[in-house]
């Protein structure tokens, strides 16, 4: 009990407390190897409760998409559960739930990577099944077509859906058609329709190889354990290392733009605002992680704050960095009552603004970092949790002390380091403005706003 | 596996319950309060939720919005939320901080009122109405979450209307209204408050005899008007809504077995069967077999009082017309209704479920989550320990009771969403809803501030 507190009567009400003495953590440990064939591992055990995920991290991500085949990774990776040579996809599916097993695939710009979590007990049979999933993909297809149909059916949904459709718009309007980010990772309707069963063979074939996997297992086990399951289920697996794919990350236009895209009625604008971000190995991560915070990564932030605790405009509005290894999308994100719309973005604008100009308080940077520092080991509560954090420091390449040395180096950002960051990565000369809303009420008023030109397009992105 | 459990009570009825686990220096409250929007009274629907959001306006000796503040400059993680029957606060801090977690509790339950004013009452009935367009008004579908509940209980039922609020009646709030119900419902003995983690029993049940020693109890608050409810619907309860979307999506709910009931365990297990993961009947029919549906899952409510709902949630394939969607899932419901469930598939349900539950008590808010929820509902924590057990109980035996009892054309609500224009041109045909022009209104699922 903290002396502040003492001189309080009991059970009246009382002053604030101060913390107590904080208890060390850290990182669980993990150890690396990799088997003959060139296939990673990388195994950190935890004594807590009888479960295991074990995720296993493919290169084959979505930049590696065949040109006008967007979508392919994200099929390819998805098909994975729909059938293996010697077992269909329903019971595949009733396999992995009679063990109790979780499992999930799908493909991030910068790999695939296939999950599952199981209680310790069934780690076996559930590991081994899983490599029959890896290895031995039957691609029929049926099962091709039925997940390109549902593919279709998300993207026809998409069109009704203000917040995805906002995403969706953001992307394509802010990188160059060139560029993979431009379209959605699963495709768009033209290029999903052109995808074969031939392409998934073949991408399959060229991108899913021993020496361009990583297998990443944390819980209830130990390295030994991992190692002999994965020889068994792999061990005679040969292949060569896929080639290396990369995306152009350039920017569609030099100047500021507002896309404005109708939806007849909605009662609230969605709206993005944003420019090109940065490279998750960037040597200014933590700057701008921290000045993110302060702008718009946490409730108590500058534009949360301002949009919705000082104005009502939104019940939330916050912004982030979407980290990929080529430099993603830094974006404001909010939904504002739509006859507010102009009048938000304009507060979203001076608060951009004012980070560039002016020096952040001690509060602020204080609030930042001791936030990132402190929630650090409430984010790695699962083996889940730790299985992707794990997968993170291998999509990136980020050295093996990355974690332990995470919090000093928050800690380590100071308040001009926050102004640097802001002066040199947020650029409001580029900014790109969308906004998913009634267009014929706020029109007129995105215009008087003189951002920057207007088009509006319809739910299918054509220009009106 | 089990986790330990401890349990205290204040002579002012405070309910605590603690669990403690050393792994991670990460500990977690989570305070109940027993009143959500069954609790409202005719004319001011959303209130329980509206005075959720209040919570984070400060009380005597903290600011408006300092609350989330001093929680993540502590390094934690917090939020709340409401629901039909409960409204909950709920904080991660590094276990350094839990007299901070617990000192921010005890001064908006025992002095809230001298920070309440008009202007931050305004404030967040804006921001509550934004919450709501997001939700429910701006999202395909979003007004399921209170068609579902209008269709499926009775107009005097406590359950029956919207948790989110009615536009008007978010207007009719006042001040007296926050000080009226902070005073009924937001008293320590209609409270309970458990701490998960790296923290001491002893240490910390002293630290809430200090924090919450001297707030009052309350002056009993009003008995929920009945939730009795006859076992089945009666008939099959029909609505259609012409929306603005892409796809048909049906809702087919049944009236089921209270959550905590015996008969609860094989309803849940029932609609494991149907339509958890990619394994269960409803996908493998509908979405891999026969491919009407985009996506299929079934889910029960798990509500304690009256009756509760399982629900199945089907979404068509485009292509798919509503009819022929709603004539697929039934038919389905009839064969199981038919031949009844296997062992196997009962097997699949609860395995499932088993890893759930570990993968959840994994984390401290969790832990300390399902505490609150088992005191508050059934006044016995250690109820958490005992549900993987309850569903390895079952057999398909009263699964199959439960399926020919509820599943039946007696007991089925379905809510059918279809698009305004039906831009299929395969089928070209235009539907035409009952109910058209019956303006979307509201419902979140839990209502966050």
């Amino acid at each position: 009990m903290s002396a502040s507190t003492a001189a309080a009567p009991l059970g009246g009400r009382q002053p604030r407390p101060a913390p107590g003495a904080p208890r060390a953590y850290q990182f669980p440990r993990f150890e690396r190897s990799a088997l003959a064939n060139g296939m990673h591992l990388v195994v950190a055990p935890i004594t807590k409760l009888p479960i295991v995920t074990v995720t296993v991290l493919i290169d084959a991500g979505a930049v590696g998409d065949a040109p006008g085949r967007a979508g392919l990774a994200q099929l390819t990776a998805k098909l994975l559960l729909e059938g293996t040579t010697s077992t269909g996809g329903a019971a595949l599916s009733d396999r992995f739930e009679r063990f109790g097993a979780s499992v999930e695939a799908h493909a991030d710009w910068d790999g695939a990577l296939l999950t599952m979590t199981t209680l310790s007990d069934k780690l076996r049979p559930a590991f081994l099944l899983l490599g029959e999933v890896l290895r031995e993909p039957s691609f029929s297809q049926r099962e091709v077509e039925r997940l390109k149909e549902e593919r279709l059916a998300e993207l026809l949904q998409l069109r009704a859906e203000p917040r995805g459709l906002a995403d969706e718009y953001f992307s394509r309007f802010l990188y160059e058609p060139t560029s993979r980010y431009a379209r959605p990772d699963g495709g768009d309707e033209a290029s999903v329709a052109a995808i074969t069963r031939d392409d998934v063979l073949q991408f399959h074939r060229s991108r899913y190889a021993p020496p361009g996997i990583t297998l990443i297992a944390s819980g209830d086990l130990t390295f030994e354990l991992v190692e002999s399951l994965a020889v068994e289920a792999f061990g005679d697996w040969i292949g060569s290392a896929p080639s290396i794919v990369t995306s152009t990350d350039a920017p569609a236009r030099r100047g500021r733009a507002v896309h404005l895209v109708a939806k007849a009625d909605a009662p609230q604008s969605e709206l993005r605002l944003g420019h090109v971000g940065l490279t998750r190995t960037h040597p200014d991560y933590f700057p701008a992680v921290i000045m993110n915070a302060v702008l718009g990564g946490l409730f108590s932030s500058r534009i949360n704050l301002n949009l919705r605790e000082v104005h009502g405009y939104t019940y939330g509005a916050h912004s982030y960095f979407d980290w990929r290894r080529q430099a993603g999308p830094w974006v404001v994100s909010t939904a504002v009552q739509s006859d507010v719309t102009d009048a938000a973005a304009r507060e979203v604008l001076i608060e951009i603004e004012r980070l560039r100009a002016e020096r952040i308080s001690a509060d602020e940077l204080s609030l930042a970092t001791s936030y990132l520092d402190g929630v650090f080991p409430i984010r790695y509560e699962t083996s889940s949790a730790i299985a992707a954090a794990l997968a993170a420091l291998v999509l990136y390449g980020l050295p093996d002390d990355w974690y332990d040395r995470y919090r000093k180096r928050v800690r380590a950002v100071s308040i001009d380091h926050v102004l640097e960051a802001a002066q040199r990565h947020l650029h409001p000369e580029a900014l790109q403005m969308v906004v998913v809303g009634n267009a014929s009420a706020i029109r007129d008023r995105m215009e008087a706003m003189a951002f920057g030109p207007v088009t509006v397009y319809d739910a299918d992105g054509r220009p009106l | 596996m089990r986790i330990p459990i401890e349990t205290f009570r204040l002579p002012n009825g405070l309910f605590m319950t603690f669990s403690e686990d050393h792994t991670a220096p990460i500990v977690a409250v989570n305070l109940w309060y027993h009143v959500g929007s069954a609790n409202e009274r005719a004319g001011r629907t959303g209130f329980a939720h509206l005075f959720e959001h209040m919570l984070f306006q400060g009380s005597a000796d903290v600011a408006a919005n300092e609350h989330f503040e001093m929680i993540q400059r502590a390094g934690g993680t917090l939020n709340g939320s409401t629901w039909l029957d409960r409204t909950n606060y709920f904080e991660t801090v590094p276990s350094n901080q839990l007299e901070l977690v617990l000192w921010l509790e005890a001064n908006r339950m025992g002095w809230l009122l001298p920070a309440m004013t008009q202007q931050k009452l305004d404030t967040q009935r804006a921001v509550v109405k934004n919450e709501r367009r997001w939700s429910v008004d701006n999202q395909p579908y979003g007004t399921w979450w209170e068609r579902l509940p209008a269709l499926t209980y009775p107009e005097t039922h406590p359950f029956h209307h919207s948790l989110i609020g009615s536009m008007e009646d978010l207007d009719a709030a006042s001040l007296d209204d926050i000080k009226h119900f902070f005073a009924t419902y937001y008293t320590p003995d209609n409270a309970v408050l458990s701490v998960a983690g790296d923290f001491d029993r002893a240490e910390a049940r002293a630290l809430i005899e200090k924090h919450f020693g001297s707030i009052p109890r309350g002056n009993s608050k009003p008995p929920l008007s009945d939730t009795t409810l006859p076992p089945t619907f009666g008939d099959w309860k029909r609505e259609v809504v012409a929306d603005d979307v892409m796809l048909p999506r049906l809702f087919l709910a049944f009236r089921s077995p209270v959550f905590g009931s015996d008969e609860y365990y094989a309803a849940s297990v029932a609609s494991a069967v149907l339509g958890l993961r990619k394994g269960s009947r409803l996908y493998r029919s509908l979405v891999r077999e026969r491919q009407v549906a985009a996506e299929a899952q079934a889910f029960t409510y798990d509500l304690t009082k009256g009756s509760d709902l399982l629900v199945v949630d089907v979404t068509a394939r485009p292509g798919v017309a509503p009819e022929a969607l709603e004539h697929h899932v039934a038919d389905e419901i009839d064969v199981l209704v038919r031949d009844g469930v296997t062992d196997e598939e009962v097997h699949r349900a609860v395995a499932i479920i088993q890893t759930e539950f570990v993968t959840a008590m994994q984390s401290a808010g969790e832990r300390a989550d399902r505490l609150s929820l088992f005191a508050t509902y059934f006044g016995d924590p250690s109820l958490v320990n005992a549900q993987v057990e309850r569903y390895q109980q079952v057999t398909a035996g009263p699964v199959n009771d439960f399926v020919r009892e509820r599943l039946g054309e007696d007991n089925r609500a379905s809510l059918l969403y279809i698009p305004k224009v039906d831009r299929d041109a395969e089928s070209g045909q235009r539907h035409h809803a009952e109910n058209a022009d019956d303006l979307a209104e509201v419902v979140t699922i839990e209502a966050r501030p």
